[in-house]
């Protein structure tokens, strides 16, 4: 089973696929030119010191977003 | 002959600089585009029989008009029309790369797509099937190392072969993205109503422009707008009704349609057999095994100020030496002048004014240098992102970015740095706003020249507490600092942050080539840019301290005691006698110069913070160098010269006299260490924002914090009867 979270509330290590990216303008220009787009997999590598930002690894690379800037996207992980 | 003009793109982190650098080695050249701070740099290329400009574009990750970098590599591509774009693309990373790809090929440019760091790429097992890319891409495609420059002749004989027959080379045409069928249908429309009407037809092709207005580019909604208002609302009206369809059915944007097709594009071009993995794509490797160690919870920040301190103390220990250097040139010339010149205007002219200068200019250059060159260690190897990372939290409370903190420990986050190098540290952000909030702000840490009068001041009246004052300084400056970056961020600088999002790159070993050239070219633009406005400036405030001199009657009253003195006195009475003269004919030769007259007209206002004329001298000075209101000040005094490095008669002359007390000191103090910045500084936020507006407005409004904040410690004293 699977379910739908925003990528802030990912834990480390944790998998998912990218469903949606609900933000237009500039931020969601970014999000979706650095590679966050639907259908990517994603894992969450880990977080800076103070938990804010979070980095995860997408295609062998390492991205970096602030929490507030991952409520936009919508990840499909799996069920514990 | 018009030379041939080849544009370099790629993203950021893809080798870019390094190709670049390999393939013009020394002949650079850095400007800037109009208007804009973005770098401009172009080299020359001469090899396998044809030479080329080849300019060097900013790092994107796309053509949208997400920041000012992407806006200019767009204009300068459409304008000026390169006879061909060679794209640096990682071989490591070629999902994300061939993103910005598509987008040159939709503008249907000549290109050749330089495959970088195909060794990172057999080293992670993967294996690139380049003629097939070249294939399905429709145009070359040549592997290249770009550090070790293997590849690098075959590319360049490919790039002249597309310049000199586009047409059989390479054949952007070949691919057409489709973006499903809601916007291919308004696509296919909307081009052909821009190509009747020859909209742009000049800079852009019709469906590139089509597809930039359905993703709603207000840059180039802008500029349609300009050119035929009438289409321009139409066509936005249609990409209106096609973005409201796509968020009622699916909930989705159209610019996210096209980003995801796109993506699916460059998805699909991979999967026939283009790119083979050896192992789990997201396998750790050795960098991320170091970053479990550098971006660690506890190791992290430790490692970071450790880190930090270094840069801080090889910026300013190493220069240490080099810049005595300098100084003790400049002295010894000052030196032989001082005894070969008959005394005069002239030689004040020559040792007060120019070498002073001069030596002012140069003396900041081996600091520059080291700092570019320990910033540089720190960009090229991927850190300073992980410093951005790691103090982001931190910092975006104050409107700033994670990366605004090397600029701050080199301006004097730790006591003792400079706003100079400084200012020109914040260089590395790549936000506007954050960047602009940095460079006002930095100026207000206790830097190194600051450190005398706080040591005069506390020495004379805080003597028992000594230390905690000047810890107590440094902190203040911390929170003024960031306190005042908010506010700006709030006012002048209002507006959304930044995007963060932004890529860890894998370490890599700076090459020293690199890291030589950029030093170099930073520190020439300092010298060649900020040095003569430097040197005019130093002689403007020499004259304010010179003239208009002493008026005749006094200065004839000075002559006739001198005359007294040596008909009366004998031996070393004598020159004791001398000395005390000369000293006070200093002090009222100050008094009478402009910015004497100045700091006296000035008492009218300063009195409310407790500063009497000769302190306002003293200020007026700091503008000059902020360690000149020590000397200013002895001179003032009528104490002749006094060594800065140890003013202990000035400390106790300052507490015996009763215009002084704890609290005036106190107020003198805070307004010192946050006016106006000194004039190279100012001269470099100027060179680094683009426009003396912001040079002006930083001494403005710094200056203005510093009043209100002695107006109310002296005035909250007074009260509390201290």
């Amino acid at each position: 089973m699977t379910k739908k979270i925003s990528l802030r509330r990912m834990k480390k290590n944790q998998k998912g696929v990218i469903v949606a990216v609900k933000v237009a303008g500039d931020l969601g220009r970014r999000i979706r030119d650095m590679g966050l787009v639907t259908g990517t997999e994603i894992i969450i590598q880990g977080r800076a010191p103070l938990n804010d930002p979070v980095a995860l690894r997408i295609r062998g690379n390492t991205l970096t977003l602030r929490n507030n800037e991952a409520d936009y996207i919508e990840v499909e992980v799996d069920e514990e | 002959m018009q030379p041939i003009v080849l544009a370099l793109a790629g993203n950021p982190n893809a080798g870019k600089t390094t190709l670049f650098n390999a393939l013009t080695g020394a002949r650079q050249h850095v400007g800037n585009y109009p208007g804009v701070t973005v770098e401009r740099k172009e080299g020359e290329y001469r090899g396998n029989g044809f030479s080329a400009v080849i300019v060097d574009l900013p790092g994107t990750y796309s053509l949208t008009a997400y920041s000012e970098e992407e806006v200019v590599a767009r204009d300068f591509l459409a304008l000026e029309k390169p006879a061909a774009v060679i794209n640096i693309v990682d071989a490591a990373n070629l999902e994300r790369n061939l993103y910005l790809t598509c987008q040159l090929l939709e503008l249907k440019l000549p290109i050749v797509v330089a495959l970088n760091m195909m060794d990172v790429a057999r080293d992670r097992g993967m294996t690139i099937d380049v003629d097939k890319l070249a294939t399905l891409l429709g145009v070359p495609v040549v592997p290249i190392i770009a550090r070790s420059g293997q590849g690098l002749d075959r590319l360049m004989q490919t790039v002249k072969k597309v310049v000199e027959q586009p047409a059989a080379a390479s054949d952007p045409d070949k691919i057409r993205i489709s973006y499903g069928d809601d916007i291919d249908r308004i696509l296919l429309d909307m081009t052909s109503r821009i190509r009747e009407q020859g909209l742009l037809a000049d800079k852009y092709p019709p469906r590139w422009v089509a597809l930039k207005v359905i993703e709603n580019d207000e840059t180039l909604l802008g500029e349609i707008e300009e050119r035929a208002p009438e289409l321009a609302a139409e066509l936005k009206s249609e990409a209106d009704r096609v973005n409201d369809h796509l968020v009622k059915t699916y909930d989705t944007y159209s610019e996210a349609v096209i980003a995801d097709h796109r993506y699916g594009f460059i998805k699909g071009i991979l999967k026939r057999g283009v790119i083979t993995h050896r192992y789990d794509e997201n396998r750790l490797y050795t960098s991320d095994r170091i970053d479990k160690v550098l971006t660690n919870r506890f190791a992290g920040p430790v490692i970071m100020l450790g880190v930090l301190y270094t840069i801080y103390y090889v910026t300013f220990s190493l220069s240490a030496l080099p810049v005595s250097w300098v100084e003790s040139f400049f002295n010894g010339l000052s030196g032989l002048l001082n005894s070969s010149l008959p005394d005069g205007a002239l030689k004040s002219l020559l040792i007060s004014g120019i070498i002073n200068g001069v030596g002012g200019v140069l003396g900041f250059i081996p600091l520059i240098m080291l700092m570019f060159f320990c910033i540089a260690i720190i960009e090229d190897s991927g850190y300073l992102a992980r410093v951005s990372f790691m103090m982001d939290r931190i910092f975006r409370i104050f409107g700033l970015h994670g990366s605004s903190v090397m600029a701050y420990i080199v301006s004097g986050g730790i006591a003792g740095g400079c706003a100079v190098p400084g200012v020109m540290a914040t260089r590395t952000l790549r936000s506007p706003k954050e960047r602009m909030a940095t460079l006002l702000t930095v100026p207000f840490m206790n830097c190194g020249a600051k450190l005398p009068i706080l040591a005069l001041l506390i020495g004379a009246f805080f003597a028992d507490h000594r230390s905690l004052y000047m810890f107590g300084f440094t902190l203040l400056s911390w929170v003024i600092a960031l306190v005042a970056a908010k506010i700006l961020r709030l006012t002048v600088l209002r507006g959304a942050p930044t995007p963060f999002v932004m890529e860890l790159p894998p370490y890599r070993f700076p090459t020293f080539k690199g890291l030589a050239i950029h030093t170099w070219e930073r520190t020439w633009q300092y010298i060649k840019k900020a040095g003569t406005v430097i040197l005019a400036i130093s002689i403007l405030l020499w004259a304010m301290m010179t003239y208009p001199g002493l008026p005749p009657d006094q200065a004839a009253r000075f002559d006739r005691e001198r005359n007294r003195i040596v008909e009366q006195y004998r031996g070393e009475k004598k020159e004791l006698q001398l000395k005390m003269l000369e000293s006070r004919r200093e002090a009222a030769a100050l008094r009478a110069s402009a910015a004497g007259r100045l700091g006296v007209a000035l008492e009218k206002v300063t009195w409310l913070c407790g500063f009497k004329w000769r302190t306002n001298i003293a200020l007026i000075g700091g503008f000059a160098a902020k360690e000149v209101v020590v000397s200013t000040l002895g001179t003032a005094y009528s104490m002749g010269q006094v060594d800065t490095g140890d003013p202990v008669s000035l400390s106790r002359r300052l507490a015996r006299d009763p215009d002084w007390n704890p609290l005036v000191a106190l107020s003198t103090l805070l307004f010192m260490v946050f006016y106006a910045p000194c004039f190279v500084t100012v001269v470099c936020i100027a060179r680094e924002s683009g426009s003396w507006k912001w040079a002006f407005f930083s001494i403005a409004y710094s200056t203005t914090i510093a009043f209100l904040l002695a107006l109310m410690v002296y005035q909250g004293g007074r009260l509390l009867g201290f």
